[in-house]
């Protein structure tokens, strides 16, 4: 303390510059601690190796059946659609629909009886009706979900109720003529 | 005087200490201290050798892994960064040739299948009683955390010096030690019974575990002068699967180090620039009145 | 928090919250203008660095518990998940359990700074009974938590402690079955420790509310242990006075936490404990953690079960004593020639102790762990009867002759402060 006072000129500079080099430093330090704090609620090595694309073979699906699967813990729709419920979704005018898709755009070129989409309702989430024999199909000869009366049509488009969106489609290919690929 | 004989507590306290000290030393004469191995991961700066994690999992394939599982480590952790490196492809094929047990499929049965990349390598036994059934009784410990779970006691002082230079590898250095360590029992130790080998490191020098590395038993990929790319002698090999078993055992190893790094230069830095503010702030104190 | 408060609501905002709740200038009368004696060496800045660990130990540990699994069959390899697969999981595991050593080291010097200098003596006797509270609630946390990866020593560990309980005559079998849940140790005491050992840290933080505030309260002791008798003269506020200086000393002290977690992360564990928990084989040699070791050299120094226990337990519980067992009315060992001799004593001792705790249960090792619990004992008991006729060395008059070396007529101080700590 002995030389204490304060001398003038540049000292006050020298010393705000010191000042918020520090709190600079220290606001980065504190930043950067925020990195592994929400990291960690990113998914894990664990669980993304899990979510590899996995193998399905098609042939056992009778026509008019439908499968359910997951991946990556969300449930998958595979329905080996009838004539008529392609025909139904070709026909439709896609100018009425509330998210406008064609049949072609959810279907792979060559594989149109097949149809693979997400089973969970664009809407809150709930799983539709409609893949297991017995179930109600909805109006438009899809699903028909339970919560709050969505119905989707054999495309898996929304038509009636509360949902936003299309069932949506995951990704995949066919690796042969009757197997897929999901991921 | 008081103080004397308060001095002279004080100095029997601290001869009892180190009398105390010493003791372990001479007690523990009877098993050698394992030698310190050159390790590429040891110290602040440390980094696996790619290639020597390559050998080691070569060594562990071939040899440990018919009576040792691995069960916390996965194939995919062979292409992880840090780690032996090998390509995704490398361990897509790698993987593929294991089986892995699945199920239950529609039937309710259980099927096997090939390996991927997200399975865990498989274990040799289903589980502790089959593995010691098939090994006389003894237990082939799963090695994932092996290196980590084996150590030796180092004694006073050295336990304090190590916090400054930073040796850890008690567990390699033992491990390594271990697997060189088989020898033809002293003159006038009891005669080994079947299932018994004597081991110059084992505690009490008696290892179920037949002596499981011989020179030349694992081929080594041919360097570009079409010689192995390193010895193929024991030590080599326990030096090679020491080292893939502590990349197992610890397998963000380099990315601790390095970040560790970051973070020191970073505190220094913020303790410095603390220090000077912390300076001016208080050289201004007589003159606080006015700033408070 | 005595006396007036010099906060000054500026705004509307401000002064309609105040009459409401006055947050602000709670936090204005105890982190900002609160006068503290102005010669605080650094070790009074581990209150600091302790407040820091807990709350960095709560926030590492919550997040641990997202991806634990306290089940017997699980918990072993969903901790070795989190440090495989977990994004930074194994930074957070290693913070976390080098945290709770790195805590220890702070708690340990925090308590002998509070003996060499006498924080204990009135008026702070509550708040370093709080202290002792603390202490203890530190300790059954930390137990606790290296319970849970499950692995030998984990496992051992457990048995051992609670079977300290079956010392107690008559109740003692039972309480130990109500604290496995079973009959031995088992997936319930794993499942009903990891609860624990999420609630216990809150506690402590309730604790150490107290703790501040009686501390708050009376006033900070200080390296001479006179009071402070002119605010003016002998006090800084603690913005940013004390703030700069708490957080200087924090950051040196995470250099050495980062040093160990970064570079010798199982330095402080046991390698044993990478071993998963096995009920048919102990452990060739099991020992505490490095914390516990001075009270474990206790537990093993008497030959009896139930007074090994009660010397261990009477080990920590006479510090909560200590206020009344100190006759001396001089608070810092500076001016204290003889007990100051004593205290080294009885860190050699502690230290002594714990490396005893770590050597196996032989001799000379248990001959000596006798005579220096006799010795830990005597402490407190030589504290007793050197107050009587020690002779304690010229105190300063204040804290500011102390720094300004007798003269303080040149410390043009704060007038804005209101002499306001009781003496």
């Amino acid at each position: 303390m002995a030389h204490a006072t304060e001398t003038t000129g540049t000292e006050p500079t020298r010393r705000d510059f010191l000042f918020l080099t520090t709190a600079a430093v220290g606001v980065v330090g504190a930043g950067s601690l925020l990195l592994p704090l929400v990291g960690q609620l990113a998914p894990d090595a664990q669980v993304v190796a899990a979510g590899a694309p996995i193998d399905l073979d098609l042939a056992p699906i009778a026509e008019g059946q439908a499968i359910k699967l997951f991946w990556r813990g969300k449930l998958i729709f595979v329905r080996n659609r009838t004539k008529k419920e392609i025909d139904e979704a070709l026909a439709v005018n896609i100018a009425t629909l509330r998210d406008p898709q064609t049949d072609q755009q959810r279907t792979k070129a060559g594989h149109e009886k097949y149809l693979v989409v997400y089973g969970s309702c664009t809407h809150l989430g709930c799983v539709p009706l409609g893949s297991s024999p017995g179930e109600p199909k909805g109006e438009f000869d899809g699903w028909f979900c339970p919560c709050h009366g969505s119905h989707y049509d054999s495309s898996g488009r929304i038509r009636k109720g509360p949902a936003p969106l299309n069932l949506p489609v995951p990704p995949y290919a066919f690796t042969a003529d009757t197997k897929i690929k999901i991921g | 005087m008081k103080t004397t004989s308060f001095r002279r507590a004080l100095t029997g306290l601290v001869t009892g200490l180190a009398i105390a000290a010493v003791s372990p030393v001479l007690a523990a004469e009877g098993a050698p201290k394992p030698p310190r191995v050159s390790w590429s991961f040891s110290g602040p700066f440390g980094t696996f050798d790619r290639a020597q994690l390559q050998r080691g999992f070569k060594i562990y394939k071939e040899v440990c892994a018919s009576c040792h599982g691995a069960s916390l480590v996965s194939f995919r952790n062979l292409a992880e960064p840090g780690g032996p490196e090998f390509s995704r492809g490398q361990v897509a094929a790698l993987a593929a040739t294991y089986q892995i047990k699945d199920g239950p499929n529609e039937a309710g049965e259980m099927f096997e299948r090939p390996g991927r990349p997200a399975d865990r390598f498989p274990s040799p036994f289903p589980n502790e009683l089959a593995a010691r059934a098939a090994n006389g009784g003894a237990y082939p410990v799963d090695m994932s955390v092996l290196a980590k779970a084996r150590t030796y006691e180092r004694g006073f002082p050295w336990f304090i010096f190590d916090i400054f230079t930073q040796y850890q590898e008690n567990g390699p250095d033992y491990i390594h030690a271990l697997l060189t360590g088989y020898k033809d029992p002293p003159q006038g130790f009891p005669a080994l019974l079947p299932g018994q080998n004597y081991n110059e490191y084992m505690s009490g020098h008696l290892i179920a575990m037949p002596k499981p590395l011989n020179d030349g038993q694992v081929e080594y990929p041919k360097g570009a002068d079409g010689k192995a790319q390193a010895p193929e002698t024991v030590d080599q090999y326990s030096k090679d699967v020491t080292a893939f078993m502590m990349w197992m055992a610890e397998p963000h190893l380099e990315a601790r180090k390095r970040m560790g790094l970051q973070v020191m230069l970073f505190l220094a830095l913020f303790a410095g620039l603390l220090y000077f503010t912390k300076k001016k702030i208080w050289s201004r104190l007589p003159d606080h009145a006015s700033v408070h | 928090m005595s006396g007036h408060s010099t906060y000054q609501p500026k705004t509307g905002i401000e002064r309609w919250l105040d009459a409401r709740l006055p947050i602000v200038r709670l936090v204005h009368d105890s982190a900002i203008s609160y006068p503290v004696p102005r010669n605080l060496n650094y070790l009074w800045t581990f209150g600091g660095i302790l407040a820091f660990m807990l709350v960095a130990q709560i926030i590492t540990g919550v997040i641990l518990a997202m991806h634990y699994t306290p089940n017997a069959s699980m918990a072993f390899n969903s901790v070795e998940h989190i440090m495989r697969d977990v994004n930074f999981g194994w930074l957070l595991r290693y913070l976390h359990s080098n945290g709770a050593s790195m805590f220890f080291v702070a708690v340990y010097i925090h308590i002998f700074r509070g003996l060499y200098y006498g924080s204990y003596k009135a008026p702070r006797e509550v708040l370093w009974i709080l202290g002792v509270i603390i202490f203890l609630l530190m300790m059954a946390t930390a137990f606790m938590g290296y319970v849970l990866p499950w692995g030998q020593m984990s496992f051992w560990g457990a048995t051992v402690i609670t079977n300290l309980f079956s010392a107690l005559p008559v109740i003692g079998e039972t309480i130990v079955t109500f604290l496995w849940g079973g009959y031995s140790v088992d997936n319930p005491t794993l499942n009903r420790f990891f609860s624990l050992h999420f609630l216990l840290p809150f506690m402590i933080a309730g604790v150490v509310g107290l703790h501040i505030w009686a501390l708050h309260h009376v006033g900070q002791n200080n390296p001479t242990g006179v009071e402070v008798k002119d605010v003016r003269k002998d006090t800084v506020p603690f913005t940013p006075y004390a703030t700069i200086k708490d957080l200087f000393g924090m950051v040196c002290f995470m250099l050495v936490f980062a040093w160990f977690v970064f570079y010798q992360p199982n330095f402080m564990g046991h390698a044993d404990n990478y071993i998963p928990a096995n009920p048919a084989a102990t452990p060739a040699h099991i020992v505490p953690e490095w914390y516990f070791l001075p009270f474990y050299a206790i537990l093993r120094a008497i030959p009896d079960k139930l007074g090994g226990v009660l010397a261990m337990g009477g080990a920590i519980v006479i510090l909560a004593f200590l206020p009344w067992l100190d006759t001396s009315k001089v608070k810092s060992m500076t001016y204290r020639p003889i007990a100051r001799q004593f205290f080294w004593m009885f860190v050699l001792v502690c230290i002594g102790l714990g490396y005893l705790g770590a050597m196996p249960a032989d001799e000379p090792y248990v001959t000596i762990s006798r005579i220096l619990t006799v010795l830990y004992f005597g402490f407190f008991a030589a504290l007793a009867l050197i107050g009587i006729f020690e002779k304690p060395t010229q105190l300063p008059t204040s804290i500011a002759d102390s720094v300004l070396g007798g003269s303080g007529a040149r410390l043009a101080h704060a007038t804005a402060s209101e002499p306001n700590v009781k003496g």
